[in-house]
């Protein structure tokens, strides 16, 4: 008997994270507050030292991905195809393994995770999972002032 | 350098579902029964957790009997992180035995339910939980170390 509701309790957990997951993944959120009254800036940043790779004058793309990952490969292709699109964006991949004090320091949980940055490394949006097109251009959009 | 294992993603999926029928029919099954299926269970386990995905029976099922039918595989992926899944499902089910057998049959169905849970998963969503851990180890490893 205990068994029957082990299984149904099984069966509805799986349903629960995998519509978690199908609503969470991709989805960029919003990073620290960006305070403008505030004279010290401490919001997390991401220099091109950590990257080994120069920022986007506008905005950068950084992937975090691991060798065994198979969504960041189409991460990889969508985010290579929207900084194509986009003027001013770059898109610098992380290999997370060999990279775990930036791991670390961003709270990285999963690959791929990508943060957007904006035009000085400050983190600005950041998402889990693999996003879809849109999901990036309207990140990119809240990180690239206008001009 | 040798080149990493490659494995055949769908395989691993369909391996997947065979592991959840296992498992559930474990969770229903009569002890004696149960004990039977989820040792069978670990077996194949210890096969992926060894890196012998190629002496796996479900493995072996989907070479002769699925992909002929699926044709070739469009990408193939890394083994490591199914390897260590596999292990993580050996260690769930190896504990579940355990526990059925001392007659601690809740400890041994829990244990059962949460490798069915990861089983599941990634047979429906192909969401593998093991593999995703495997990052959240790695990151923690070195700073205990």
């Amino acid at each position: 008997m205990t068994g029957t509701w082990v299984l149904l309790g099984a069966l509805v957990a799986t349903a629960a994270v995998a519509l978690l997951l199908r609503r969470r993944d991709g989805r960029f959120a919003a990073t620290g507050v960006a305070a403008p009254a505030s004279p010290v800036d401490d919001r997390e940043r991401v220099d091109a030292a950590d990257l080994d790779s120069p920022l986007g004058e506008r905005a950068t793309l950084v992937q975090f991905s691991s060798s065994f990952c198979n969504p960041c490969r189409a991460t990889r292709v969508l985010l290579a195809d929207v900084v194509r699109s986009v003027p001013g964006v770059a898109h610098v991949e992380v290999d997370a393994e060999s990279n775990l004090e930036l791991v670390r320091r961003h709270r990285v949980l999963r690959t791929p995770t990508v943060l957007v940055l904006g035009p000085d490394g400050e983190v600005v949006q950041r998402a889990s999972g693999v996003p879809r097109r849109e999901q990036v251009l309207a990140a990119l959009a809240q990180a690239v002032p206008e001009d | 350098m040798t080149r990493p294992l490659q494995v055949d993603p769908r395989g691993l999926r369909f391996s997947a579902a065979l592991t959840s029928v296992v498992l559930a029919a474990a969770l229903l099954a009569p002890r004696p029964v149960a004990l039977v299926l989820l040792a069978a269970q670990a077996l194949v386990f210890a096969t992926g957790a060894s890196g012998r995905f190629d002496l796996s029976p479900y493995g072996r099922v989907f070479a002769r009997v699925v992909r002929p039918r699926l044709g070739a595989p469009s990408e193939l992926e890394d083994a490591r992180a199914p390897q260590f899944a596999q292990g993580v499902g050996l260690a769930f089910t190896l504990v579940a035995v355990v526990a059925l057998a001392a007659g601690l049959d809740v400890v041994g169905l829990v244990a059962t339910g949460f490798a069915l849970v990861a089983a599941l998963l990634n047979a429906v969503v192909g969401f593998c939980l093991g593999c995703e851990t495997y990052l959240v180890l790695r990151r923690l490893a070195p700073a205990r170390a």
